[in-house]
Formats: C-alpha cells, structure tokens, sequence
C-alpha cells in the first residue's frame, strides 16, 4: 500500500503539522516504507488472537474517588499567555 | 407520500462522582472558573491519568439496570481532534471494549402499549471543558472545570420510530438513572445531554435512509420539538427531488430549527487508538455481582408492584414510579392510611399540581408524606369532605401546625350533628318550595340541586350523605 503526497498533507493537516512542499516526497516515501512493514505484519495469521490493547501484560489499578486536588488556579494561570476573569484565552475559534 | 421515522439517540451522562475520571479534581458544578482544573486537567507534560473506582462501579451499576453484557476486559481509547477546551488533544474514551455492551430498556407508548428499544453499547469517557466566545476583545475564554468529568455515553439502536418514542426513551433512561442515582442527570444544567441520529424512509421500505445527527438538545421538550423539525425538514428536501446530506446540524430552541454546523466545526477523523497511558480495565464476576446486590427496586418492578398489591392502574402506576421520590412519597400516604386508592389520587393529582405551579420537586415539596396521610385520615373519618380537605391541604402550605389544629382553628370540622343539619335542611325546604313539589312530583334528579343549596349554606361544612338523607326524610320519600 502507498500513499500518495495529497494523502499526506491531509494527514498532516489532522495533526496540526506543517509540511512544506520540499519535505513532502521525503515524508511520503517514509511513511509508504512502514506502511510496506504493516503489509508484511497482516500477512501473518491472527485468527483466535485478541488484539493487543498494551504491551504490559497488567491490568489497570483504580483510584479511589477522593478530590485530592486544591485551587491552584493563580499559580498555574502564571504559565498562560493570556487569561481574564480566571479564563484562559486562546484565539478565537469561531470567526 | 407515507414516511416513516427512524431514531437513534445518544445520551450524554455525567456521573456524579467527587473527583474526575482520571484526576482527584473536584467535579463540583457552578464552581468559579478554572478552580477545578489542575495540571492533568490541563495536560501539563508528564502527567498520567488514574481511573476513577466509582465512575467504573455506576457504569456496571447502569449495565446491569438495562440488562447489559458487562465488558469484563474494558479498553480505553483516544478519540483525537483539535479544539481548544480540549489541551490534550484528544478525548479519552472506548470504542471497540466499552464497559457496558448491548442491552435494552421497554418504554411505554401513548396508547399504553409497549416497546423495547435497544442500547447498543454505554461507554465512559471523558468530558471536555466549556469554550466562551463573547467579551473576550477578540479571544475565546476557556474553563476547563468540566474537562475530566466523567460521561456515560449511552448509543441506543435505530429502534425508535417517532419524536414521541424518542422522548419516552430519554425520559425511561433518565428515571433509570435517577433510580440508580449515579447521575443528577439535569438536562438543564447539561449533566444530561442528547445528540438525536434522524432518517426517514418511505413506510415499507427496509433499507435506512441517509441520516443527521442533530446536536445541542437539552431539555425533553426541545428533543421533539428538533426532531419533528428535522424530520419535516428532511421530507421537504426529498419530496422537491433532493437528497438528504449527512452531516451533523445544531438545533436552535429560539428560531426552532435546525441549521448544519460549520465545517471547521466538524471533526470527521478521529484516529482512534487504544491510550497507551491507561492498561485494561479488568473485572471479574464477583465485582459484579457484588454491584448487582446493591440495585434498587427499577421503575418497571416498581410499577408491577403497584399494580398486584395497591391494585393501582396501569396508568396511575406509571405516574408514580417515574421518580424513585415520587414512588416513595406515595408508598409512605398509602401505607399510613391503608386507602391506595386516594393516597394515588392525592399524590399524582393534588400533591403533582402543587409541584408543577410552583416548579418544585418532590423533595422540595413543603408538604410530607407524613402530613398528607394525615389529612386523608381525616377524610377517612368523616371529619372532613373531600372538598373541605383540598382547602385545608392548600392552608397546609403556608401553616406548618398539625392538620387537626389548621381544621379546628379554620372552623372546618364537617358537621355530622343531626341537630345542625335537620336545621339546614328546614332551611332549604322552605325557600325552595318549587323545587321541592318537583322531587315530590317524582323528578329524582332535584335532589342534587337541594344538597347543593344546603352544602353551600354549610360552606361546604354539612356531611353530603347525611344532608341527602335528611332531605328524603322531610319530603317524605
């Protein structure tokens, strides 16, 4: 399976990532390679075997359900570029 | 053309735990801005997230409720798109392993028959925080209090085939959870939230027809109301030789309609994959059992129950099991007085407008179960008429005294003394000479308008059957 460059720059636009026009075959032939590698994988006969969820063979431990967190609100509005009224601001999303 | 109505809900819950799915944040609602949120709320680097053990222990409670396979090997997911209450970038949720698999729930139909819908699958995710675009000098504020609460994300089947249907679901899915107390589940204040899934076809047909799903829905009268809209909507389109879009479309309770949401406002790749910072989530029959012991008798027990040992109708029945309070208010009157009959009657008429006027709930209601038992022990014992008893019950609002002080101290106690009522019914007799040949002329029905003049003159005080009584027996029938 290959991928093609328009392919790729939709990809990128889903990760928020800016690929410039140069970069581009590079990226492209790169990802067509792992892809190539998970061709390879899907050959292999996977029938009765649960798909892997995580490479620890553990199982999730559980927290009580106890508020264990204070206001810090002040300290960590220093770490904003901008906030008002205890909001954080960010650049408008809707025009 | 005839067409048919095809629906899909899924319903948003916020389950009412302390803390946050994945962070010991408080999830208290109406908190000061971002007085919530702390550095894993904020996906600052290098935090990782805990499951919550109660978010887990309501989505089993709600799974078994409904009848639900339990996923015993549960998988979280990343669900990833860009938007700014969101900071990490992607939401924690389930996809392929939810907590809670197929299941089911009957609702009740106008006409009283009923139906079973299908619920696909409940799975736990995460919720985000709340964007606000207005007063910011061209930026957007950003509360993040909310993000990390935990939500119960409830996919029904496309098995409801009308706008009704769908608000009997959402309204039998909300007394559930109500019932199971896992959530406030307050459309109003967003702890319950509805996204509707909408096609038509034309009736007969057994292919679905192209859908949208119509967001933004919260309160029960808005779900018809969107509905009914889309669904006109989208015959419209289809009769002028146009076809349907799928996509997704924003309801506006204000203008009552629906309008699509922007593009850029439409994530349409998530690229789920499994979240490498949590493991699996295993649970084994004994944990739920040990949930399946500490259910509450549901709403459907409830009802069958009021049926076979109160003999209420089906109806009544259904209106007092709507809510566990309602349930337990009318349990307590109909137990104190022994009378089912009336205490059903007082609670979902008399005690159910009083609530609905004033916009109160049942547990706001400043009238107990244990005042209103006393009141009907009082019709019970002819003390007072059933009228005379509607105004004590509306004295009883605003006096806090025992029911016999507030029928002492307003005069109202029923007259049963002979003397009195022989007094009255003279009284009527002799200034309503006309009326009185007629009875005797054998015009049975007269009787009526005699008790009443002779009630009124009581001010409603005299013993009805007494009265009626007293008159035959002067006008000598």
């Amino acid at each position: 399976m290959a991928l093609d460059k328009s392919e790729v720059a939709k990809i990128a636009h889903l990760a928020r990532l800016h690929i410039s026009e140069t970069e581009a075959d590079e990226v492209t032939n790169r990802i067509t390679d792992i892809l190539a590698l998970i061709d390879q994988m899907q050959s292999v006969d996977t029938d009765g075997v649960d798909p892997l969820a995580h490479p620890l063979d553990v199982v999730q431990r559980l927290r009580p359900d106890v508020v264990t967190e204070t206001d810090e609100r002040e300290r960590l509005q220093t770490l904003a570029p901008a906030s008002q009224d205890g909001l954080y601001l960010v650049p408008q999303v809707i025009e | 053309m005839e067409w048919e109505t095809v629906i899909g809900l899924e319903v948003h819950v916020q389950l009412s735990t302390a803390s946050k799915l994945f962070s010991g944040s408080a999830t208290q609602f109406g908190a000061a801005p971002n007085t919530q949120a702390n550095i894993f709320d904020l996906a600052l680097p290098g935090t990782l997230p805990v499951l919550n053990e109660s978010a887990l222990a309501m989505a089993v409670r709600f799974g078994l409720a409904i009848g639900a396979h339990i996923g015993k090997r549960s998988v979280f997911d990343r669900k990833n798109y860009f938007y700014p209450d969101l900071p990490k970038g992607y939401q924690v949720s389930q996809l392929d392993f939810p907590t809670v698999g197929k299941g089911q729930l009957t609702i009740t139909l106008e006409d009283g028959s009923e139906k079973v819908i299908g619920v696909t699958r409940a799975h736990m995710e995460e919720d985000a925080g709340k964007s606000l675009h207005e007063d910011f000098h061209g930026m957007s504020g950003i509360d993040l209090n909310r993000a990390g609460t935990p939500l119960l994300e409830i996919v029904s089947e496309p098995d409801l085939r009308s706008a009704k249907e769908a608000v009997a679901y959402l309204k039998k899915l909300h007394s559930i959870i109500r019932y199971l107390d896992i959530s406030d589940a307050i459309m109003a204040q967003g702890s319950m939230r509805c996204d509707a899934n909408v096609s038509i076809r034309r009736r007969g047909e057994t292919e679905f027809g192209t859908r949208t799903e119509i967001k933004n829905i919260n309160s029960f009268r808005f779900v018809e109301k969107a509905i009914n809209h889309e669904v006109r909507r989208q015959q419209d389109v289809i009769e002028d030789g146009g076809r349907v879009v799928q996509e997704t479309r924003l309801y506006d309770a204000d203008r009552d309609e629906t309008r699509p949401m922007r593009s850029k406002e439409v994530a349409n790749d998530y690229r789920y994959f499994p979240e490498p910072d949590l493991l699996p989530v295993v649970i084994d029959d004994a944990y739920i059992e040990a949930i399946r012991v500490t259910l509450p008798e549901l709403p459907d027990a409830r009802k069958a129950r009021f049926i076979s040992d109160y003999k209420l109708s089906e109806y009544d029945a259904g209106v007092l099991v709507a809510t566990r309070e309602m349930a337990d208010y009318f349990e307590q009157v109909a137990q104190a007085t022994g009378d089912a009959k009336l205490a059903a009657n007082w609670v979902s008429q008399d005690l159910q407008g009083l609530l609905n006027k004033h916009h109160w709930d049942i547990t706001e209601s400043p009238i107990q179960a244990d005042r209103l038992a006393d009141l009907l022990k009082r019709i019970q014992d002819s003390t007072i008429s059933g009228k005379i008893a509607k105004t004590v019950f509306e004295a009883m609002l605003d006096d806090t005294a025992s029911v016999d002080s507030i029928i002492e101290s307003k005069g109202l106690k029923q007259v049963t003394d002979t003397g009195e009522i022989e007094k009255l019914v003279e009284t009527v007799i002799a200034e309503n000479p006309d009326q009185v040949q007629q009875f005797r002329d054998g015009k049975e029905q007269v009787i009526g308008f005699l008790v009443g003049q002779a009630m009124k003159l009581s001010k409603g005080k005299a013993n009805p059957a007494q009265v009626n009584e007293l008159l035959r027996a002067k006008m000598g029938s």
